[in-house]
């Protein structure tokens, strides 16, 4: 059992470590490098999750913790290493990304999210309420990323990333999911990123290439 | 009373005797590190020996203002190396500015600096002031919104209270401050003239920032140039230990004891300074110019979140 004051401070660790590597994505140009940011913030979402267990005592926050551990610390990186080897696509990186103006709006966006956030979490009674901002900067981070990139590796990363911040943002103001729906939505993630690996060897066959950007202009057939 | 007054004087020869220690320092760590033979420690008085004791060779057109830029970037360091606690909190001109002053001390150095690198109207000292203010006026607000967010904390912007408070309140994890100890460190790299920004051992690159600055100084303006920079980054290291890691600074209300045994933890805190820059020196490579200011909205990305994290979590 750990103390209130200790696990609030733990999982405000956590939340900031999580916002930090939503940004270090958002400014990451190598495609290989996002995946192991995405790993780093599997891991400290499992941590946050084990700790608001063994404060807690729920016995469900810790087959969630482990549930986090096995599917975003394992699983995805693993599928999606293999796509990137198999795709040989290692070595690629986007070419057009304004990293400073992104920041900047990144900026902009995590204010926008705190704001939101502020009357919501006030309305919760767990000690983690005030994580809620963060999480939903997350989230957002992540939607800008996707609208960011043109690679269609980096927008399915972008894409988990945003589930990442929607499970952290239900394990810090309601201390998690029912086990049936966290289940559900593990299952959802898991094969939406195999219907995606089949989509990208789809795409590469079509245009010869990752980026989405073909997919805008209209041919005739 | 008597205290304070040696705390003063105590905090302040030990500034300027040993910035040029902690430059020596870090170059031998970093010849280490690289497997060259280093210099010896001492190399920096040496030059300093060297160059109090030539004769000053000034351009024809050089106005006054470049011959009075030297004390003027001098003074403002051992100003500020003044009023930052080192070694101990019971500094009397403490009270005479805050961390904000303190910016603006620095500021000054650097406006001055500039105007006197343009003053001759050489190329390489246009081109060196250009790129100066550049990376000024980036570093500064990122600068800024460190101490702000430790400020915000510690509801205080005197460096002395920061660091008061920060040892005297029970042990927390603040993430915020983890955010703004990263945003320091790149500020200081960059506003040090350090390697990923700026190359501190060349003179023959077009890319450099600081040296090209000081092409036109020779003898007893160029020592006051070169301590003054070593100064420097002693005054940033002192920063940095007082806001991060405070504890061991001598008390307010402390005797000579505790005064006297702060001066040999400042001493280990700042080897240990010295070979982490050392480490980051040799593991970055130098940036394209064009990318200094990527680096440093980094580096005011990382004191905002610090801030808004503060905001918050209240931590």
């Amino acid at each position: 059992m750990l103390s209130t004051a200790l696990t609030s401070q733990l999982v405000n660790l956590c939340a900031a470590v999580l916002l930090l590597l939503a940004f270090a994505m958002l400014a990451q140009r190598r495609t290989v490098a996002l995946v192991d940011l995405f790993t780093a913030q599997g891991v400290a979402l499992a941590i946050s999750t084990l700790v608001v267990a063994l404060n807690t005592g729920h016995g469900h926050m810790y087959y969630s913790a482990a549930l986090t551990f096995a599917l975003k610390v394992c699983a995805l990186p693993w599928i999606l290493r293999r796509l990137i080897r198999r795709l040989d696509v290692q070595w690629e990186a986007e070419s057009r990304l304004d990293i400073t103006a992104t920041m900047i709006i990144g900026l902009l966006v995590v204010i926008f999210a705190f704001g939101l956030a502020e009357p919501i979490s006030a309305l919760a009674t767990t000690i983690t309420r005030a994580t809620l901002g963060i999480a939903l900067a997350i989230v957002l981070l992540s939607f800008l990323m996707m609208i960011t990139r043109r690679k269609a590796i980096s927008q399915v990363i972008g894409f988990l990333a945003m589930e990442n911040g929607l499970f952290f943002a239900a394990s810090s103001a309601t201390y998690g999911m029912p086990m049936l729906i966290e289940f559900g939505i593990a299952l959802d993630v898991l094969v939406a990123v195999f219907v995606l690996g089949v989509f990208f060897f789809q795409i590469r066959e079509q245009f010869d290439s990752l980026d989405l950007h073909n997919l805008e202009s209209l041919r005739d057939k | 009373m008597i205290v304070a007054a040696t705390n003063q004087l105590l905090e302040l020869a030990l500034a300027l005797l040993a910035a040029p220690l902690l430059l020596g320092w870090v170059n031998k760590c970093r010849a280490w590190l690289q497997n060259r033979s280093a210099p010896s420690i001492w190399l920096p008085y040496r030059n300093l020996h060297k160059l109090f004791h030539k004769d000053a060779v000034l351009a024809d057109n050089a106005s006054l203002l470049f011959r009075a830029a030297p004390y003027v970037v001098f003074g403002s360091m051992v100003v500020a190396a003044a009023i930052i606690p080192s070694v101990g909190t019971a500094l009397p001109s403490a009270y005479v500015a805050d961390a904000i002053a303190l910016v603006g001390l620095f500021a000054t150095a650097r406006v001055f600096m500039s105007l006197a690198a343009m003053d001759i109207g050489t190329a390489f000292g246009t081109l060196g002031a250009r790129r100066e203010m550049m990376i000024g006026f980036l570093a500064e607000p990122a600068l800024l919104m460190v101490i702000f967010t430790a400020s915000l904390i510690a509801s205080s912007t005197s460096l002395v209270a920061i660091s008061t408070a920060f040892v005297t309140r029970e042990l927390a994890i603040y993430p915020s401050l983890a955010f703004a100890a990263i945003a320091f460190m790149l500020v200081l790299l960059a506003e040090n003239a350090r390697i990923p920004v700026d190359n501190p051992a060349t003179h023959l690159e077009l890319t450099m920032i600081h040296e090209a600055m000081l092409l036109e100084y020779s003898a007893r303006h160029l020592a006051l140039m070169e301590w003054a920079a070593a100064l420097k980054l002693f005054n940033y290291a002192a920063i940095g230990i007082a806001l991060f890691v405070p504890w061991g600074i001598a008390r307010g209300d402390a005797g000579y004891v505790e005064l006297l045994a702060g001066a040999p933890i400042l001493a280990l805190k700042l080897l240990s300074f010295g070979a982490g820059l050392a480490l980051i020196e040799t593991l970055s490579a130098k940036l394209r110019i064009f990318r200094a200011p990527e680096f440093l909205a980094t580096a005011f990305l990382f004191a905002v979140l610090g801030m808004l994290v503060h905001l918050l979590l209240g931590s």
